[in-house]
């Protein structure tokens, strides 16, 4: 039944399930590095999505290939940034344990 | 432009007035008459001053004698022609209102000299000459010598007005300006706080006496305005109205017009209600009571009842009131003169009880009576003034007759024109008095004017009885006061004030001598207690400087007038006051001052009249009344406010001596003329023409039932046949008893005190102690006064201001303190309500927030999910949002369903 | 057409204020005295152009200089800049002229000045309150009327409150709020009378007018009924206290009392005149009916000024035991200018006295009052500022024997007190004369009803109430002759031996005010025949009893 027949379903279906992992993955890990895994697999079930959606427009779909760069390009300085942060909190808390760092409550 | 009106109307009505009175006078020449003296008063004040004070004196006489002649001149013609000059100047008060029937109080400056005005000016110019020559000596080493000639001249400027006025206004501009003189001349010398409050008082009693006259007159004025159309105050036009509308006038209307009026007359000239200023009035110079107080002003009142003659006779009820207080004031005074020691005193209540008969024969409607003894009065009672003052002048300020006694060897001419001038006061025949009192107690008792009255026949008999014993008492006082004065034994030698070397009679040596013992004491001398009441601690000749805190004035200086423009620098150079050259005399009466006890811390002469805070007896208010009887506080000698200035200290005189020329020069002519001005009135019972009767007709004539026959008054020589005259029995008889009452009086007087030494009177006063105390203290009506009057009024004065002050103020200041109270209200409201509304908000956001802080746990993975949450329910949002088909229908459908 | 005096009158102070301000202190008194002489000589120019018979050609009937200009357009109905002047205000002006110069001379010797501390500010707020004056006795529109009205008060407020005596706050804030509340009610009527009066009663929108003219042209038919009467009332408490009739005067005494000399002899002379000459053109002209109807009440008002002015005066000279507010210690006040201060509420009733007699000869007394009254009074005020200079105390029983030591001072004070008794000869006997006759003819067809059927003619009532106040005159003679007598006469009181007599400053200010009240006394008609014609048209306008004949 997964495999119905419009090729545009099918793409949809796998960017759904991937979605869903990264979002599991981002709830339920405690290490700040896998959350920012789980982070990039969000960002790139939309990928799909963009990819997929461009073939389907009336033009020859070029909007959705352009998109999905700028997206690789954003997770990319994103990644940066967060990794850098899990350094810092490395360097303060000895870990990289998300909820220990919860010095932002006061 | 208004200037130009005036002028125009000036020659226009002159030379209209010249054409209409038969007499070629122009109005300004008839003006000259009161205004020449007023030029002298402004004369000396402004320049005289600096003058010599001979050139002050022959200007002021000088002016004085120009009035007078021209006075006769105006008689003559008047005399002549029969008819009054009148001298129109132009509107003075004057509103021109709408013409038709619209008020315009219409009053010129317009004079009008007629029958009576001419015995007037005749009176005040020719006595006002001889006055004004008289002070030249008398007030000789006066300091502030031009000031006093300039008010003598200002008061002779208004009283011609007050005399020459053709309506009520002038006459009532000359009435107060006459009191404004009085005011300035009583308290001349201003030093001394009595005479100070002296003039005050009359000034204020006159005030009292003008708020009746013009209630009367503005009543009398809107009445015929109103009824008759005719909107006037002129004498003349007055009198065509209301002669033409005789009968028209109501009653009631006239008598109460008259009362007022009459009212207004007892202020003035003080009759009985009223009276009380003028025995206070001798603290002015001798010859201003001699002027002001005998000869003129006083007799203002009789005038204006003389001129309104026409009004008066309207109603017998006013004319019998005018009668019955003239009568009551000539008993009450002659009696209070009796037992008064100050020779001025005793010659200021005369002169009320003179005035008292005048008003007697007024009222009786015999007005040319009453005008001529006013006429008569004028020239024996100035003499005797001079005489006194001229005694006091020779006693150095002496005062007191019971400190005199033997001037008559001292004084001879002075002696025997004041014997003159007091029989013909006493009504003795050939004298001028006789005449004139004669004629009023005849006409009081043959009147006929009140039989239509209630009163009746016998009100004029009793009004005669009253009449003939006031007649009987003055004789008694004045004979009682020359003795004292004059043939007693003399006193003043008693008094050490003077070497008292060579005294008649040789009686220098017992120094006690009885009090009042008479020269002409045939009897044995009586060894008299010692008299406590004379201790020899009379100072020396020169009065030595005054005690007391203040100096008694400083050193007055150099003879500036009222309105000094000298320079300022010349008095500063002058030392610190030198001891006043004031005589001793008056540092008793300071003893007065510090002991006025007083109840409460009110400073010490603070009552308005300055009469002293009432003490229960000793003679607080009148310092300078002394008194004989040896009273509790012991003046010690008579303390003579007239001597505070001037003449005391002048020239050192070792004994009583002759005044000077001037004075007797004065002296004799009055004398002589109230001898000869008796025969003018002599009465056709003893076949005589009464040419002053007929001269003052025309002005009388509405009711004079004799003179009704001829209106064109013929020449005073031929007689009308017509006029027979009723040679009435009764007439003989009174005369026999008036000349009766006269010899009695003077007789019983000599035997009292010529005799008997005035030992009956010394009997007298111990038997019947507060008779004599109640009569020598004018039963005490100034103390009534003061005690009815003043302090009631004063009390309500401070009653006024402090309701003023607590009540008024209080409710201004009580609004205040409520608008301050509301004030503070509204900023307590403001403070707790609204305040607290605001302040709660923000507690209750600090509340919320504390709640809210706590979602902000830190936990990264918290955030995480509450932000994927929150996307879900966006996207489901989104997704309810695109399938909207109306989900309310779709509810109802399923749930409700009852359609 | 228009003039321009009128304004000049106005503007030549406040352009000397302007100056003031601007100028260096030193010039602040010539500059000054140089705009009170400009003002006053605008004034005598006015007086002297004023021709009693109004020619008719004038545009408007009745008022000479005109001047008129819209000032705020305001669509139903102007608020015009109107100026003009008849019998009644032109002597006004001539008086604020002169009595303004002759204050700013007496403040040049002002004992302030050896600092020239607030010089500038005392002389600028005279001059603004002198264009203040001119402005009320000018202005025949209603709105501006009141806008000089208030535009008087401040300047009044300051030269009491900073220059004044030891209690001179608490008299500047009584003085302010008093005429305040007073000119609340004026604004409250004249905004009442804006909004009926219809001028052209074609057009169909309602035109209201300030206009003054037109107002008491319109005023007499439409302004009729109960509300009206308490129109009147509103106006007459508004112009009461400025007179000051009895319950409103607590004001003057205080601050006459607290001002400097010259600024009680400004406030006596001029402002106390305001409140009668609004009656004569606002109250009067506008609503006649109820002037009539008020006409006995305020006779007895007047009368009871009169002897309430003369027994507080009188009490002042034996002294009232009185607590000082702050310091609450017992003191017995004795006065002197508060004495004057009380016979100035006195001779004020006679004003008031003459205007409720409704008859050319009570009005015209009452003009002819206020005129006597400003110069009198000055004269008494300057003459009391003479001794206070030198002594600087203003106790009455303090002095004693002063004619001695200053003989010049000591006659003047005589002519002025005289003179303020009503001596006949002198002015004030005059003015008080027509005042008592207009008031002994007053009568109208109003009837007192005291039992059922008994009734007091009002010819009776205002004859009794004439009366009374002629006692009145009495009282005055009391007072003024016991206090001359305990200031100037008795034994010099050794503490004044080295009192100098009156410089030439003083003399220049006080003896053309005496000169004035001789010459008028002497001959009035100077006087009177400026005033009669307005009197009479005013008669004939107000329909009084005395001129329809209806009293008989």
């Amino acid at each position: 039944m997964i495999f119905s027949r419009h090729p545009l379903e099918q793409m949809l279906i796998l960017s759904a399930i991937v979605f869903c992992c990264g979002v599991y993955t981002i709830l339920t890990r405690k290490n700040a590095v896998s959350i920012l895994m789980g982070v990039e697999l969000v960002l790139n079930a939309a990928n799909l999505n963009f990819v997929a959606f461009s073939q389907y427009t009336r033009t020859g779909g070029v909007h959705g290939n352009v998109f999905t760069i700028f997206v690789i390009l954003l997770a990319a300085a994103e990644a940066a940034v967060a990794l850098a942060i899990i350094i810092g909190i490395y360097q303060n808390f000895g870990r990289v344990d998300v909820d220990e760092a919860d010095g932002m409550k006061e | 432009m208004d200037l130009h009106t005036f002028v125009s109307a000036l020659q226009e009505q002159g030379s209209h007035a010249a054409e209409a009175a038969a007499p070629a006078f122009s109005p300004l020449m008839v003006w000259m008459v009161p205004l020449l003296p007023v030029f002298g008063f402004l004369f000396q004040t402004f320049i005289g001053r600096k003058l010599p004070k001979p050139v002050v004196s022959f200007v002021s006489c000088g002016v004085i004698f120009a009035s007078c002649v021209l006075s006769w001149v105006f008689f003559f013609s008047v005399k002549s022609a029969g008819q009054p000059i009148v001298a129109m100047l132009g509107p003075w008060v004057q509103v021109p209102g709408l013409k038709d029937g619209l008020l315009s109080v219409i009053a010129e400056h317009k004079l009008v000299v007629d029958q009576l005005t001419c015995v007037m000016i005749l009176v005040i110019t020719n006595i006002g000459f001889l006055i004004h020559v008289y002070s030249i000596s008398y007030m000789a080493e006066e300091k502030r010598y031009a000031r006093y000639f300039s008010y003598l001249n200002l008061f002779t400027g208004f009283m011609l007005i007050l005399v020459m006025a053709s309506n009520v206004l002038l006459m009532f501009v000359g009435w107060e300006g006459v009191g404004l003189c009085s005011y300035l001349l009583i308290g001349f010398w201003f030093e001394k706080k009595e005479n100070a409050s002296a003039g005050m008082k009359a000034f204020v009693v006159n005030r009292v006496g003008d708020l009746a006259f013009t209630i009367g007159a503005l009543t009398l004025f809107v009445y015929l305005g109103r009824t008759f159309g005719v909107w006037t105050i002129d004498f003349q036009a007055m009198k065509e109205v209301i002669t033409a509308h005789k009968d028209a006038i109501p009653m009631g209307l006239s008598t109460f017009v008259c009362i007022m009026l009459f009212i207004g007359a007892t202020g003035k000239s003080a009759q009985v209600p009223l009276y009380v200023w003028l025995p206070d009035a001798m603290a002015g110079p001798t010859p201003v009571s001699a002027l002001i107080h005998a000869a003129t002003m006083v007799t203002a009142g009789v005038y204006m009842i003389a001129r309104l003659n026409f009004l008066f006779v309207l109603s017998p009820t006013a004319l019998a009131v005018v009668t019955g207080v003239g009568a009551f004031t000539a008993i009450f005074a002659g009696s209070i003169g009796i037992a008064q020691n100050d020779i001025k005193k005793v010659l200021a209540y005369s002169t009320v009880s003179q005035l008292g008969f005048m008003f007697m024969g007024v009222g009786v409607g015999a007005f040319a009576a009453g005008v001529f003894h006013l006429f008569t009065h004028a020239f024996f009672k100035a003499c005797l003034f001079l005489g006194s003052g001229s005694v006091i002048h020779g006693m150095g300020g002496e005062q007191d007759i019971t400190k005199m006694g033997g001037l008559k060897s001292k004084m001879p001419y002075t002696y025997w024109t004041f014997l003159l001038a007091s029989l013909a006061l006493s009504g003795v025949p050939p004298l001028a008095g006789f005449f004139s009192k004669d004629e009023i107690l005849w006409q009081a008792w043959s009147t006929t004017q009140f039989s239509t009255t209630g009163l009746g026949m016998w009100y004029g008999k009793i009004i005669w009885l009253i009449g003939a014993t006031a007649a009987a008492t003055t004789a008694f006082y004045m004979t009682r006061l020359v003795i004292k004065t004059f043939l007693d034994r003399p006193k003043w030698a008693t008094a050490s004030a003077f070497s008292g070397a060579g005294l008649p009679g040789g009686k220098d040596d017992e120094s006690e001598l009885p009090q009042d013992e008479s020269m002409l004491d045939l009897g044995a001398i009586k060894k008299k207690p010692k008299n406590p009441s004379s201790p020899s601690n009379r100072p020396a000749p020169l009065p030595g400087p005054m005690k007391g805190d203040e100096p008694a004035s400083a050193d007055l200086p150099e003879d500036e007038s009222m309105l000094d423009f000298g320079k300022i620098a010349r008095k500063k150079a002058q030392p610190p006051p030198a001891p006043a050259p004031v005589p001793a005399a008056s540092h008793g009466h300071d003893e007065h001052d510090h002991d006025h006890g007083h109840a409460h811390d009110l400073p010490q002469d603070e009552s308005m009249l300055d009469l002293g805070r009432v003490r229960p007896f000793a003679a607080a208010h009148d310092a300078h009344d002394s008194h004989d009887a040896p009273a509790a506080h012991d003046s010690g000698h008579g303390h003579s406010d007239d001597s505070g200035h001037g003449h005391g200290g002048g020239h050192g005189h070792g004994e009583p001596h002759e005044s000077p020329a001037f004075m007797l020069f004065a002296l004799i002519v009055l004398a002589a003329g109230s001898a000869a001005v008796g025969f003018l009135g002599w009465p056709p019972a003893l076949g005589g023409t009464n040419v002053f009767e007929h001269w003052l007709a025309p002005v009388v004539e509405a009711h004079e039932a004799k003179a009704a026959g001829h209106e064109t008054h013929a020449k005073a020589e031929h007689e009308p046949a017509s006029e027979e005259h009723h040679s009435n029995p009764m007439e003989y008889v009174l005369m026999l008893v008036s000349i009766g009452a006269a010899a009695g009086g003077i007789f019983f007087g000599w035997i009292v005190y010529g005799k008997r030494m005035g030992v009956p009177a010394k009997d007298f006063t111990e038997k019947h102690k507060e008779l004599y105390e109640l009569v020598r203290d004018k039963y005490r009506i100034d103390e009534l006064y003061e005690a009815a009057v003043i302090n009631p009024l004063l009390d309500l004065n401070e009653g006024t201001c402090r309701f003023d002050n607590e009540v008024v103020d209080g409710a201004v200041n009580g609004a205040a303190r409520v608008g301050i109270i509301v004030a503070k209200g509204t900023g307590l409201v403001d403070n707790e309500v609204v305040d607290a509304a605001v302040n709660g908000a923000a507690v209750a956001t600090q509340m919320v927030a504390r709640k809210v802080r706590r979602a902000q746990t830190g936990n990264i993975k918290q955030y995480l999910t509450f932000a994927l949450v929150g996307g879900l329910f966006v996207i489901a949002a989104f997704c309810l949002w695109l399938t909207r088909t109306n989900l309310w229908s779709t509810f109802t459908e399923t749930f409700g369903g009852n359609r | 057409m228009n003039e321009h005096l009128l304004s000049l009158t106005i503007w030549i102070p406040i352009i000397g204020a302007l100056l003031v301000t601007i100028a260096p202190k030193s010039a602040t008194k010539g500059l000054s005295v140089l705009a009170s002489l400009g003002a006053m000589i605008a004034s005598i120019l006015v007086a002297a152009r004023f021709t009693p018979n109004a020619p008719p050609n004038s545009p408007v009937p009745g008022f000479q200089l005109i001047e008129k200009y819209t000032w705020i357009p305001i669509s139903t109905g102007n608020i015009e800049y109107f100026l003009g002047v008849d019998g009644i205000s032109v002597t006004m002006v001539l008086l604020t002229g002169i009595l303004s110069f002759l204050c700013i001379l007496a403040s040049w010797g002002f004992e302030h000045w050896h600092t020239n501390k607030g010089i500038k500010g005392y002389f600028a707020l005279f001059l603004l309150l002198e264009a203040g004056m001119m402005g009320v006795f000018e202005s025949l529109d209603f709105f501006l009327f009141y806008v000089f009205w208030e535009m008087m008060l401040l300047p009044m407020y300051f030269l009491i409150g900073i220059w004044g005596g030891p209690r001179r706050e608490y008299a500047a804030i009584k003085f302010f709020l008093y005429t305040l509340a007073g000119s609340v009610f004026m604004l409250v009527v004249m905004l009442a009378m804006y909004f009926t009066v219809d001028i052209d009663p074609a057009t169909p929108g309602r035109q209201g007018t300030f206009n003054l003219v037109t107002l008491s042209n319109l005023g007499p038919a439409i302004f009729k009924g109960f509300w009206w009467k308490m129109a009147f009332l509103g106006l007459y408490v508004g112009f009461a206290i400025k007179v000051p009739v009895f319950p409103f005067h607590t004001w003057l005494p205080d601050a006459h009392v607290e001002a400097p000399t010259p600024i009680s002899v400004i406030l006596a002379g001029v402002l106390l005149k305001m409140g009668t000459y609004g009656l004569l053109r606002i109250s009067y002209p506008l609503l006649p009916e109820a002037a009539l109807w008020f006409a006995p009440f305020m006779m007895a008002f007047g009368t009871w000024n009169i002897i309430y002015g003369s027994l507080c005066a009188m009490a002042q000279i034996r002294g009232v035991p009185r607590v000082n507010s702050q310091t609450g210690e017992k003191f017995i006040e004795r006065d002197l200018k508060k004495m004057i201060a009380y016979s100035s509420v006195a001779h004020m009733g006679f004003c008031l006295l003459g205007l409720a007699a409704c008859n050319p000869a009570g009005l015209s007394g009452c003009l002819f009052q206020m005129w006597n009254h400003g110069i009198i009074t000055s004269m008494l005020f300057l003459l009391v500022g003479v001794v206070y200079d030198r002594a600087h105390h203003r106790n009455i029983d303090g002095f004693g024997g002063l004619w001695t030591q200053m003989p010049q001072y000591g006659a003047l004070t005589a002519l002025a007190f005289m003179a303020s008794l009503g001596l006949p000869g002198l002015s004030g006997f005059v003015s008080e004369f027509l005042s008592f006759a207009g008031g002994f003819q007053a009568g109208s067809e109003f009837r007192f009803e005291i039992l059922p059927d008994r009734y007091i003619e009002s010819a009776t009532w205002f004859k009794v109430l004439t009366s009374i106040s002629i006692g009145g005159v009495v009282l005055g003679a009391g007072y003024f002759l016991w206090s001359y007598q305990k200031v100037f006469q008795g034994p010099l009181n050794p503490k004044y031996a080295t009192l100098s007599d009156m410089n030439p400053l003083e003399m220049v200010t006080v003896w053309p005010l005496a000169i004035i009240a001789v010459i008028l006394g002497v001959y009035p008609s100077f006087y009177l025949n400026i005033i009669m014609p307005s009197i009479n048209a005013l008669a004939v306008h107000m329909q009084m009893p005395w001129v329809t004949g209806m009293v008989k």
